[in-house]
């Protein structure tokens, strides 16, 4: 084979591969992400049964019921609409009511979302960032109250 | 006073590095040698510097000097020792400053033991070590100061994060810094080729030992990192995708392709372009990783909390690094001349085929990585890509790899014999076989999936068809056995290297894949006396109680673990609440049994004296770790070659006055 050859041979090789890693990606992208969403985005949505997504917002007051033994139930709240989570497992040390958290699962057919995962940071004054940003956006934003511990947050590392 | 020594020392140390960042440079391109002779000196003085500069953030910390905003938000008077001097880099400013430390430290490193390479390229290369260094102490300087005060100076702290009270705060950072940071220096030998546009097979044999140390750091960094999110997360995952973690893999993909790169350079002479190439990549994505920790810009699992200033400011730097770099490197690279030839079946060929699918990988993770925040600036679509994506484009991807590996090992240079090496490794597939189904029929046949099956072939053929070498250059079964292990002891540090690097990923994907496949996990509310069991195992909560740490309060949950009648592990998981700050915080407990772990994690406790129990069966889990430990092994070997010491030519004149004990400035070039 001549130098041209082989070059060309190397370069349509890594075509090849590069081709096909393009088309895993994008599949990948198309199937396997989850979208972020608040309570309000899935009443609007009317989000499918079964469809993967993360939920965030924040833990509603008075919700929390430990009852069930590992089940654990509580409602997640954006300050307009809250959606009942159920969650079997042990919660992050720091989930309480009131924290901001976001919880991965889909919703069943009686509406409840399930979840499998539940995020709250292990920092006392954290504030997911989507959550964050998406309560500010809807204008529920505790501004006063929050305000103080989100500048916390950000010298506390 | 210490504290304004050490803050005085770190805006010399940024004199120092503006002054080698031009003068070295300006001399090997103008062949001035007192110029290039500054270069050593300089970079000794500079890691001199710094050095004050730690040891004095050092000592506020150890004498609690609570009059600095960095020591009163991270620190208590009341922490035990070992959290005081690990607590100096857990936090943002202390631990940028070990990371600026590390760098000077490399700088100093070459000047001190890079003796023998052309001055020429040892002074540009120490320059352009400068100008990361200029940026990353005008860095610390400006925006993410340790040594600010506050005053009137608070009695006591606020205590250092719960999370990073454990000893892998103590060993994790420094060494994945010293992975990540190490390639810097990679950096700064292929700008200093580009900007002398001499490029040779030299270069790379005095490049590729700190390839090797960057690379072994990074990978024990890694895997050591995995290891303390696994027991310290309470989840028990010990890889989550995350974009803390996907930047410090992403320099490891192409730090790895570099490094196979390195070696078909400096053996062959080819791939020369290529080489400087990734080396420029591999730092640049180390300085991405470095943004994408730093800025916030990400939400992780494991990031500090961030500023927006640090992070534009990280955000410069990146782009000038990446965007300079890769100006000189279209600038300069057409100039350099084109190396060997090969047929494409040959050990070069098969080194081309490694460089193409590891630096795909890393092009997977890093869209991966990346696309939640292009989509977020573009549409505000707010998503997140986890662990599903990543299994399904990095995993096909390394497929490949693995199924080549062990014929690339026995392949030829220049010109191989696949047909040849394929019937060489016949018998190392039959006994990957033979092991794939022992294992299959050891972790049960109805419970094993065709993909699993696949996987344990691939991971046991990895593990063979490296070790096979070993027995082939021995010629064990063949010659006596006296006569096969003279042979092993005359194995180059080369054969060694490659073995166990490649037998190390294997060891690493069975554990990947059997703890995918079968692990297992218990939920239960458990009351005092009663039992579970599953998987084997038998577990019976006996009781709790309080006790007081050092610094916190904890209850202790008391259960005991039975395999086979006998009494494997008295598990003491707790919830602790932490003095200073009044934060809650799981502490698990795991018990190994052979190669597979059992992990136990409490939650609350009910009105009935019943406790959430979480119990996760992890079969084959420390593999994983030991596979990547093993790859380190190998990667340590490979530095004992005796090439990489080989100097650069010396004129006889010099040998002579050397010999004669005679002093002599004549340069090596």
């Amino acid at each position: 084979m001549t130098r041209k050859q082989k070059r060309l041979g190397l370069i349509g090789l890594a075509g090849l591969v590069l081709g096909s890693a393009v088309g895993l990606v994008l599949y990948g992208l198309s199937s396997s992400v989850t979208y972020f969403q608040s309570p309000s985005d899935i009443v609007e949505q009317q989000l499918e049964v079964g469809q993967r997504i993360r939920l965030g917002g924040l833990v509603e007051d008075g919700t929390l019921d430990k009852s069930q033994g590992s089940v654990i139930l509580f409602r997640v709240t954006d300050q307009a609409e809250a959606i009942p989570v159920s969650y079997k497992g042990i919660l992050p040390d720091l989930f309480r009511e009131g924290q901001g958290i976001i919880a991965e699962g889909h919703l069943n057919e009686r509406g409840v979302f399930i979840a499998d995962t539940v995020l709250a940071k292990h920092d006392e004054s954290y504030m997911p960032k989507e959550v964050y940003e998406s309560l500010k956006e809807d204008g529920h934003w505790m501004e006063k109250e929050q305000a103080a511990s989100a500048e916390r947050s950000s010298k506390v590392n | 006073m210490i504290i304004e020594l050490g803050h005085y020392a770190l805006i010399l140390a940024l004199v120092v590095a503006a002054v080698q960042s031009v003068f070295p440079v300006w001399g090997a391109v103008k062949s001035d040698h007192r110029l290039m002779g500054m270069a050593p000196g300089l970079a000794v003085i500079m890691f001199l510097l710094t050095c004050v500069a730690f040891a004095a953030l050092t000592w506020a910390y150890l004498n609690s000097d609570f009059s600095l905003v960095n020591t009163y938000q991270n620190s208590h008077s009341n922490k035990p020792l070992v959290y005081k001097i690990s607590g100096v880099w857990g936090n943002h400013e202390g631990s940028i400053l070990l990371w600026v430390l590390i760098l000077v430290l490399f700088g100093a490193l070459v000047a001190v033991f890079s003796r023998n390479i052309p001055q020429r390229l040892r002074a540009a290369t120490l320059g352009a070590q400068g100008w990361v260094s200029f940026a990353f102490l005008l860095f610390v300087i400006v925006v993410s100061n340790p040594f600010t005060r506050i005053s009137p100076a608070p009695l006591q702290g606020l205590g250092l994060n719960p999370m990073l009270q454990d000893i892998g705060l103590a060993i994790h950072p420094p060494i994945l810094y010293i992975g990540y940071v190490g390639f810097s220096i990679v950096f700064a030998f292929a700008a200093a080729a580009l900007i002398l546009g001499k490029l040779d097979a030299a270069w790379a044999r005095w490049v590729r030992p700190w390839i090797l140390v960057s690379w072994i750091f990074l990978t024990l960094g890694i895997s050591m990192g995995s290891y303390w999110a696994y027991y310290e997360l309470g989840w028990g995952g010990w890889w989550f995708w995350d974009p803390v973690e996907n930047a410090s893999f992403m320099p490891w993909l192409t730090g790895t392709a570099l490094l196979h790169s390195a070696i078909v350079m400096e053996r062959r002479d080819a791939l020369k372009v290529w080489t400087v190439f990734l080396a420029l990549l591999t730092f640049s994505l180390s300085l991405l990783g470095t943004f994408l920790v730093r800025s916030g810009v990400l939400t992780s699992v494991h990031a500090f909390a961030v500023d927006p200033a640090r992070g534009l400011f990280i955000l410069a730097i990146l782009l000038i690094f990446v965007g300079g770099s890769l100006t000189l490197f279209a600038w300069r690279a057409p100039l350099l001349r084109q190396g060997g030839l090969f047929a494409p079946i040959s050990r070069e060929g098969s080194l081309v085929l490694n460089n193409l699918f590891l630096t795909t990988a890393c092009a997977a993770v890093f869209v991966g990585t990346l696309y939640p925040l292009v989509l977020d600036a573009l549409t505000g679509d707010k998503i997140s890509v986890g662990a599903p994506f990543f299994n399904l484009t990095f995993g096909p991807i390394m497929v490949p790899v693995l199924v080549l590996m062990p014929f690339g090992q026995l392949l030829a240079w220049k010109r191989g014999d696949a047909w040849g090496v394929a019937q060489r490794l016949t018998s190392a597939f039959v006994v990957a076989m033979l092991a794939t189904v022992g294992l299959i029929w050891f972790m049960g046949v109805s419970t094993t999936s065709i993909m699993t099956a696949l996987g344990f072939g691939l991971a046991f053929w990895a593990i063979f068809g490296s070790l096979w070498e070993i027995i082939e250059r021995s010629q064990l079964f063949k010659i006596g056995f006296g006569r096969s292990m003279a042979r092993i002891k005359g194995f180059t540090p080369t054969v060694w290297s490659t073995v166990l690097g490649h037998a190390g990923l294997g060891i690493t994907v069975l554990g990947i894949v059997t703890t995918m496949a079968f692990e297992s996990e218990r939920v239960e509310v458990m009351r005092p006396g009663e039992t579970l069991e599953q998987n084997g195992y038998i577990v019976t909560y006996e009781k709790s109680w309080t006790q007081n740490g050092p610094n916190y309060q904890e209850m202790v949950s008391q259960y005991t673990l039975r395999k086979g009648g006998n009494v494997v592990g008295i598990m003491e998981p707790s919830k602790r609440a932490y003095n200073a700050s009044g934060m809650p915080m799981s502490e698990t407990s795991i018990a190994t049994v052979g190669f597979s772990q059992v992990y136990f994690a409490t939650g609350d406790s009910d009105e009935n004296g019943g406790i959430v129990t979480r119990i996760y069966f992890k079969p084959l889990i420390t593999l994983i770790w030991i596979g990547t430990v093993i790859m380190s092994l190998g990667g340590c070997i490979a530095l004992f070659d005796r090439r990489l010491r080989v100097g650069a030519p010396v004129s006889a004149r010099k040998r002579k006055g050397v010999a004669g004990g005679v002093a002599t400035a004549t340069p090596a070039e």
